[in-house]
């Protein structure tokens, strides 16, 4: 505040030095720049008073400023007298504990309902009775502290992204080109896996909530299977967030919600490859390009009803008619609870379509009926310390339709002698699939399971043989964290008669990223 | 016909307004207990898990999502402590009540966290980007939470507002009763030495003035490497550890491993609202907490 009239007095001492430094002007002149040089002076001298003015005001207000601070030491000193540390040589009267009580509660609320409180919180960071986790709670403002959990930060709002890794080594004892399965054309990438190192499925999924009433999940995947190899957009699909009632829409692209597995990524699964069913019916998993809608119940248990209607080009669908609106589902699932220690989720669903030309060459109608049953034990209900699942599901088929095509996976080189189906011939009939797996946890690093397949091929279909593939599985998993495993696999799998592909299969699988949160 | 006829007698049995003015739904215990101080009958509260339940790592159940479905207010830790279920149980329930607005309570929203990494990187474990979770065990955090629920039940069921704030006054004196009574009788604890099992004794540690030397879980989620093991044995010997704290849910091996080896006494606290016979609400639970550890510290 000083400094304007310090430059002030300078300047009006130059203007005087610069007056008396004029020997050789005349009288005229110089009582012009007299008068001139006083008019400036009188200029400055206001100028000078304004100045003083504004000190004045400024330090006025700093004499308050000092005033409040005395006023909010002492409130701090009284507080001081009754914090824990005093409390115990001298019991704290009823009143003065609720002041501190109340003090510290401001202190480690996210926002502080009163000003005073705010300010005795805020000044007691420095005291030195206060801990440095004390100084912590005090000093972090919910929306200060995360740095990039809000403010100006353009990827604030980026959606939530979680990267998975899945990396395969499997040796089969039975070439991989050679392998057929009775009365089950391999579709495309759906039979078994690939001899030696592949990448298996690794994927990557973008997922938020798009405003108050949609939430919006992509996931790109990159799959190595035999055959199919490259990036395909997995999941692309809008969630309602905002119906009321129990009820959602699903829209976009998405893997169906019938049976129990199809719904489910195939990084949350027990076992290195999908069961066999899922394989021959459903193509390990069947998403397609549609609507879905679904009712949970109000009750006291879990009940949910739903249906999907899709555009049915993706296996066991193909052609996508109904102009495009080829295949339909519907679901039911129920659970709950059998005291602390047990759940169940149990469902059936169907999904019938109008195919033309899929992947084994079916055209026809198809109706395919699931029921699913999972029940886990686990002490006191920590599944992930401990305790069983146990899994199964069941397929039943219905073909009613022709053979339009050769399937192109259709093996039958060397060493099996396959006739050739005969184009046109009738495909009708019934086949079943079905599994049941039992899976250990030994404790929150190591779990061991089992599983048994089976198929149960058509009289009537093309690819029939009289023989019913089956396989069993054993499975070994260590878990570093809930962001990491290895697996090791053992199978025995008999897919015709006289074949046996015996399989080792060691598989890792990481999330990086966003903490998925997984279905039951 | 017959099926859809069925459903809609259902929908119409169940969908009928019941006594309660509010169904709650609460994550842990705590909350549960802490609703049911500060709504009495008004309130009915379904909680979610058990104090012998790692919430943590709990599954997106079937039987939570029904409880999710018919509930019109959600309380919960927050500060990503049930990321891995909570998301799912919403996203499934279809309950827009909850699924964002006033009928979700995060209590990690309502105060200030402590351990809030500087590094966020999964090397550390599955740490909390918003903080340590485990604040219940502080009783002016768990304060600061029943102000601002007790805010959101009157701002969620009007008619009964008055009750509420009537409920939380009655609560407070209480509360801050039970405070000074608690210090004065933990007093002696300042200043000693603990071991802990999972990094979850902040807050109380913070509080008493307990002093954590070391973790048998050091980095959360991940188990310890041997070295780090034996180097904690040396730890509580040498610094004179007076306890090793455990909560209910956590497993008593390690706990009663580095006990065996250090003679320092392995204690199991309740941590959270129906963690022993004697943490039957709250106020048991602190209760039963400090006596638990004044017992070993002799």
């Amino acid at each position: 505040m000083t400094r304007p009239l310090f430059a002030a007095t300078a300047l009006l001492c130059a203007v005087a030095v610069h007056a008396a430094d004029a020997p050789d002007a005349t009288p005229a002149q110089t009582a012009a720049a007299l008068q001139a040089l006083a008019a400036r002076v009188q200029a400055l001298e206001a100028d000078s008073a304004k100045l003083r003015e504004t000190a004045a005001q400024a330090l006025a207000e700093a004499d308050k400023a000092r005033a409040e601070l005395v006023a909010v030491k002492a409130q701090l000193v009284a507080a001081q007298q009754t914090t824990p540390a005093a409390a115990p040589a001298q019991p704290a009267s009823a009143p003065s504990a609720a002041d501190s009580v109340a003090a510290r509660v401001a202190a480690v609320s996210a926002a502080p309902s009163d000003a005073a409180d705010a300010k005795v919180a805020a000044v007691s960071a420095p005291a030195p009775s206060s801990t440095a986790a004390q100084v912590a709670a005090v000093s972090a403002p919910s929306e200060g502290g995360g740095g990039n959990a809000g403010g100006a930060n353009g990827n604030a709002f980026n959606p939530a992204i979680a990267v998975i890794l899945n990396g395969l080594y499997e040796r089969h004892s039975l070439a991989p080109d050679r392998y057929v399965r009775a009365g089950f054309p391999l579709v495309d990438g759906f039979g078994t896996g690939p001899q030696g190192f592949s990448l298996g499925e690794s994927e990557i999924s973008f997922a938020a909530n798009i405003d108050d009433k949609f939430y919006g999940q992509f996931t790109l995947s990159y799959d190595d299977d035999n055959g199919h190899v490259g990036t395909n957009i997995e999941e692309a699909y809008i969630d309602t967030l905002a119906l009321p009632d129990g009820f959602s829409v699903r829209a976009g692209r998405f893997y169906s919600n019938i049976g129990y597995l199809n719904s489910h990524h195939t990084h949350t699964d027990n076992f290195v490859d999908r069961p066999l069913a899922y394989q021959a019916f459903l193509g390990d998993q069947y998403g397609d390009d549609g609507v879905q809608v679904r009712w949970v119940a109000p009750l006291d248990y879990f009940l949910e009803f739903g249906g999907e209607v899709f555009r049915g080009e993706n296996f066991p669908t193909a052609g996508a008619q109904h102009s495009g609106s080829g295949a339909h589902t519907l679901f039911a699932h129920a659970g709950g609870d059998v005291g602390t220690e047990n759940s169940w989720l149990a469902g059936v669903s169907m999904l019938q379509a109008r195919t033309a030309g899929a992947d084994d060459g079916f055209t026809g109608t198809e109706h395919l009926y699931l029921a699913d049953a999972t029940w886990k034990w686990a002490p006191n209900g920590n599944t992930k310390d401990g305790g069983l699942t146990l899994r199964s599901e069941y397929f039943l088929d219905r073909r009613n339709g022709f053979l339009s095509a050769v399937a192109s996976a259709l093996p039958g080189s060397g060493a099996i002698d396959l006739t050739e189906p005969m184009l046109d011939a009738p495909w009708t009939g019934e086949r079943r699939g079905g599994y049941l797996e039992a899976v250990y946890r030994l404790n929150r690093t190591w779990d061991v399971g089992y599983r048994f397949d089976k198929l149960w091929a058509s009289a009537g279909d093309p690819y029939a043989t009289g023989f019913d593939p089956l396989r069993h599985s054993l499975e070994l998993t260590w878990r570093n964290s809930e962001f990491s495993f290895f697996r090791l696999q053992l199978s025995r799998d008999e897919p015709y008669r006289g074949l046996t592909d015996n399989v080792l299969s060691l598989q890792y699988d990481v999330s990086l990223g966003a903490h998925g949160a997984h279905k039951f | 016909m017959y099926k859809y006829a069925f459903l809609l007698i259902v929908a119409a049995l169940f969908t009928a307004p019941s006594a309660h003015a509010l169904q709650a739904f609460a994550c842990e215990p705590e909350w549960g207990s802490l609703l049911t101080e500060l709504g009495g009958d008004t309130v009915q509260v379904d909680v979610g898990t058990s104090a012998l339940q790692d919430v943590h790592v709990i599954e997106a159940k079937p039987s939570l999502i029904a409880k999710v479905r018919r509930a019109d207010l959600v309380v919960c830790s927050g500060a990503d402590l049930e990321v891995g279920w909570l998301p799912q149980l919403i996203k499934q329930a279809g309950n827009p009540k909850v699924a964002s607005g006033p009928g979700y309570f995060l209590a990690s929203d309502q105060i200030t966290t402590l351990e809030k990494p500087s590094k966020l990187d999964r090397s550390e474990g599955d740490i909390h980007p918003q903080g340590n979770p485990h604040f219940q065990l502080d009783p002016y955090r768990v304060l600061a939470i029943a102000k601002a629920l007790d805010a959101r039940l009157a701002e969620l069921d009007p008619p009964h507002a008055a009750q509420y704030r009537q409920r939380l006054a009655d609560f407070t004196t209480r509360w801050t009763a039970a405070i000074g009574k608690w210090e004065a009788k933990a007093a002696p604890l300042k200043g000693r030495k603990v071991v802990v099992h999972h990094l979850s004794w902040v807050y109380l540690n913070t509080w008493l003035g307990l002093e954590q030397i070391g973790a048998l879980e050091p980095k959360p989620g991940v188990p310890p490497t041997s070295a780090h093991l034996a180097g904690l044995v040396e730890l509580a010997k040498n610094q004179h550890a007076f306890a090793i704290l455990r909560a209910a849910y956590q497993d008593q091996k390690p706990g009663d491993w580095l006990s065996a080896q250090t003679g320092v006494p392995a204690v199991t606290l309740p941590f959270t609202v129906g963690g022993d016979a004697q943490a039957k609400d709250l106020f048991g639970l602190f209760d039963d907490t400090i006596d638990k550890l004044l017992a070993v510290a002799k």
